[in-house]
């Protein structure tokens, strides 16, 4: 069991998310936002060689999240909102908002602030704003959405 | 060798991801409840991964370009507008009610928990519907983005 009042073990995960986006910039000069890496990966319109390591990059993401979960159950859990009608509406916000927006926590928030883009600290502050504004109103309306 | 390189590179992410918490929702809507118990983790999570890719992309940069592709493929920096807030904005709605992001959301898929499957099949949807309204407005579907490589190659075209 993770002691949930360490910072360690966040920071050392978050270091770990710095070495991706490092090895997938400094090796294929790619940008690890996984909104933009699954909206191309899914996407049409886009040549199967560009969806190829997109699709190959969110294998080991979800195949080593399915073989941590075995060895580290405890680090997984449910969305505690109220309703799969939530849950299915809250998807869809964030699908279509991070296409329309250009990128996500990992995108802007990690990628983007990294380089110091404007654009990126701008969308960050942006989501967690709201974020915060969505929790308090539902707090406000009597508990989990 | 090419794939075995992505599959690792998007494992190592999940990992941080695990390790981290954010595969916990509880975590970010903590994080989220600044008038309320407010839970630190995603901070400290922003913390490691800025700092580490902070540093390592001023070092990448000095390369001409990556080590196997011929070129960085990096966001263009366009002014702000309303289309990054609005998007973001919207992401964020969505991000407080479920408690999930796109990373921990597809790093906890293959626990087949209904209410993870929901919110996957909902961000999918969302992302076919921008798909579909772009192309509908006859723009391409996906972000703009320069490809960059310092000298000759810089005038080359992408592998896009």
């Amino acid at each position: 069991m993770i002691p949930s009042s360490s910072f360690l073990l966040p920071l050392a995960g978050g270091v770990l998310i710095g070495l991706s986006a490092t090895l997938l910039l400094a090796l294929h000069g790619r940008v690890a936002g996984i909104s933009g890496i699954l909206g191309s990966a899914i996407s049409t319109t886009v040549a199967p060689k560009e969806r190829r390591w997109r699709l190959e990059f969110l294998l080991g993401l979800a195949g080593a999240g399915a073989l941590l979960r075995l060895l580290v159950p405890e680090q997984f859990s449910s969305s505690p909102a109220s309703s799969l009608l939530v849950v299915g509406l809250a998807g869809a916000l964030v699908g279509f908002g991070t296409r329309l927006g250009s990128g996500c926590t990992s995108g802007h928030g990690v990628c983007g602030i990294s380089r110091l883009s404007l654009r990126s600290m701008v969308a960050t502050l942006t989501f967690i704003a709201f974020g915060a504004l969505t929790v308090f109103l539902v707090k406000q309306l009597g508990g989990a959405a | 060798m090419k794939a075995l390189s992505f599959i690792a590179i998007g494992a190592l992410f999940s990992t941080g991801l695990v390790l981290s918490g954010m595969t916990q929702p509880e975590r970010i809507i903590g994080f989220l409840d600044v008038s309320g118990d407010f839970d630190p983790t995603l901070l400290w999570v922003m913390v490691g991964a800025v700092l580490t890719h902070g540093i390592s992309y001023r070092w990448i940069m000095k390369r001409p370009s990556p080590f196997f592709a011929p070129s960085f493929e990096i966001p263009e920096n366009k002014p702000l507008d309303a289309r990054l807030i609005v998007g973001s904005a919207l992401f964020g709605v969505g991000w407080g009610l479920a408690g999930y992001c796109p990373g921990p959301a597809l790093t906890s898929v293959f626990t087949f928990d209904t209410e993870t499957l929901t919110f996957v099949a909902g961000m999918i949807l969302g992302m076919v519907l921008f798909a579909a309204r772009q192309l509908a407005r006859g723009r391409p579907p996906h972000a703009a983005v320069s490809s960059w490589a310092q000298a000759d190659s810089r005038s080359h075209c992408s592998p896009t």
